[in-house]
């Protein structure tokens, strides 16, 4: 079954604006598809970024009809023939060109976060682990870093001067994986996520986790874990208590 | 206080839409319904829990959770389970005043509650991928919201109060005559306790507590399985959130029409 579908497309850079075409559109097609047919038909200069057209690279996130979505993952058989469907670049990021974006605030986040510390007498090669130990980090390890949850997080999708101060969901879960992994030497997990991470700055309405296309549970499992370590460490005097009774670091 | 939309959503160098969202869907239902349903729990469980009246079913011992403990001397003859320490009760004051805060904080600092009256009522998002009107946005890091950090300490006191509403339940099997019997104003009562323990059992700060906090499950295979079983529940957390709000006006509402003799309790057994 084909149809021509109608498309409203961001073009341009922050000053562009939105396009018409109208675009045929087969049965079983993705927006991805449709976008690379506007391309080789109509507007051979559409900048997009893509890679996989699987789901696991995580280029080709953009919003479609206001979703964060990942475009090669969105079907067209989920609207009508008469919809109008309209493709922006991420909203929270600076737009490079039509439905590309600079994520790069993302790469400067994930240089900040301290690497994995192995305890210092073990040697590469003397790593051992439970299954049970690293089950819960191993959804963590999902994540495409297609940044979608940090582009819907309105923390910063809302308050760009927020961006310094926070490091967003997708970093998140990488400070949970670590904090929760058996062999990390690091004792200051909780306090970096406060202090230099802005967990605090989460209000945990769930959008990250409503958006990740890998179904990872990040705000149940990652966010408030955090939050919880957070007050462990900080907040909660009882804990505070029973470490100094029983002399422990943390 | 309204957001300026040259910056938020359309800050420098983003792609100036202009556009609040460009969902088409009916994003502002969620945040309605939210508002609707909370609003009204609160209204009914305020005006509820200072009416002091229509609280407590002699014959069977059904006593709402609205006025449980009931430790005052103003307390119906035979309600009071835990005896009467406090004197008369002033007009209008709960008779479960020194419950009925810890569960108000517990609710209120719930990670699930958060997200709803976020949503809903502060609009901090109004739904994902739609602009919040505030100009600016500190989260959970400054007073009053850091307070959010005590949670666990109010589900401490939900858990003793979860305890009490179950020894209602429990006294709820009381025959008409006396000796054990079974009314369905004691299954709603059960069923309310139930839910009870599975929403205060599936909180977040109890999964934190019982294993959550460990990097070496292995280590602690008591506390793993405990924190299977909590995990389990708090995939729930919202259904039993919403779930508990219904079977507490539902158990209240019940108690108050056979109390009030608008019907009687139907028996199953004694």
């Amino acid at each position: 079954m084909t149809y021509d579908g109608h498309f409203r497309v961001w073009r341009g850079d922050d000053g562009g604006e939105l396009v018409d075409y109208t675009v045929e559109v087969n049965e079983g097609e993705v927006v991805l598809d449709i976008i690379h047919r506007l391309q080789a038909t109509q507007t051979p200069d559409l900048a997009v970024r893509w890679n996989c057209k699987a789901g696991k690279c995580g280029s080709c996130s953009a919003e479609i009809n206001g979703h964060p979505r990942l475009m090669c993952m969105t079907r067209m058989s989920i609207f009508e023939e008469a919809d109008t469907i309209t493709v922006t670049p991420m909203r929270t990021f600076p737009v490079i060109r039509d439905l590309v974006t600079d994520v790069s605030y993302n790469y400067e986040k994930a240089r900040q976060i301290p690497a994995f510390e192995p305890p210092a007498d073990l040697e590469p090669g003397e790593y051992r682990m439970a299954q049970v130990d690293v089950g819960r980090s191993q959804e963590f390890r999902k994540c495409i870093e297609c940044f979608l949850c940090q582009d819907v997080c309105h923390v910063i999708r809302d308050h760009e001067d927020n961006k310094a101060a926070y490091a967003g969901p997708r970093f998140f879960i990488r400070a949970a994986e670590l904090a929760m992994h058996p062999l990390d030497a690091r004792n200051d997990r909780a306090t970096f996520a406060r202090d230099q991470q802005g967990v605090g700055l989460c209000n945990i309405t769930k959008c990250c986790t409503e958006v990740c296309p890998e179904n990872i549970t990040i705000t149940d499992n990652a966010i408030i874990p955090m939050k919880e370590r957070v007050v462990d460490r900080h907040y909660d005097p009882l804990v505070w208590l029973g470490n100094k009774i029983r002399r422990r670091e943390h | 206080m309204t957001q300026d939309l040259a910056q938020g959503v359309n800050a420098r160098g983003r792609a100036k839409i202009g556009a609040r969202t460009l969902r088409t869907d009916r994003w502002w239902l969620a945040p309605v319904l939210t508002v609707t349903g909370l609003t009204l729990w609160v209204i009914y469980a305020v005006v509820r829990a200072s009416m002091q009246s229509d609280y407590f079913v002699p014959a069977y011992h059904y006593l709402s959770p609205f006025s449980s403990p009931c430790l005052s001397d103003s307390c119906v003859a035979g309600s009071s389970l835990f005896g009467t320490p406090f004197g008369a009760w002033p007009p209008l004051i709960p008779f479960a005043i020194l419950t009925l805060p810890f569960l108000l904080l517990f609710r209120l600092s719930c990670y699930y509650y958060r997200k709803a009256y976020y949503r809903s009522y502060w609009q901090s998002p109004p739904a994902c991928a739609v602009a919040e009107p505030h100009k600016k946005y500190t989260g959970e890091t400054r007073a009053p919201l850091i307070l959010q950090n005590a949670h666990r300490y109010f589900w401490y006191a939900a858990v003793i109060i979860s305890l009490i509403n179950t020894w209602d339940a429990v006294e709820a099997f009381h025959g008409k005559g006396g000796g054990i019997g079974f009314g369905l104003g004691t299954l709603i009562m059960v069923v309310n306790v139930v839910l009870l323990w599975g929403y205060t059992l599936g909180c977040h700060s109890c999964r934190n507590i019982t294993a959550g906090r460990l990097t070496h499950f292995s280590r602690h295979p008591i506390r793993y399985g405990l924190w299977q079983q909590v995990s389990r529940l708090n995939a729930h957390h919202m259904g039993f959130a919403w779930a508990t709000l219904a079977s507490l006006v539902v158990t209240d509402l019940y108690i108050a029409l056979v109390a009030g003799g608008a019907f009687s309790d139907f028996r199953f057994f004694n």
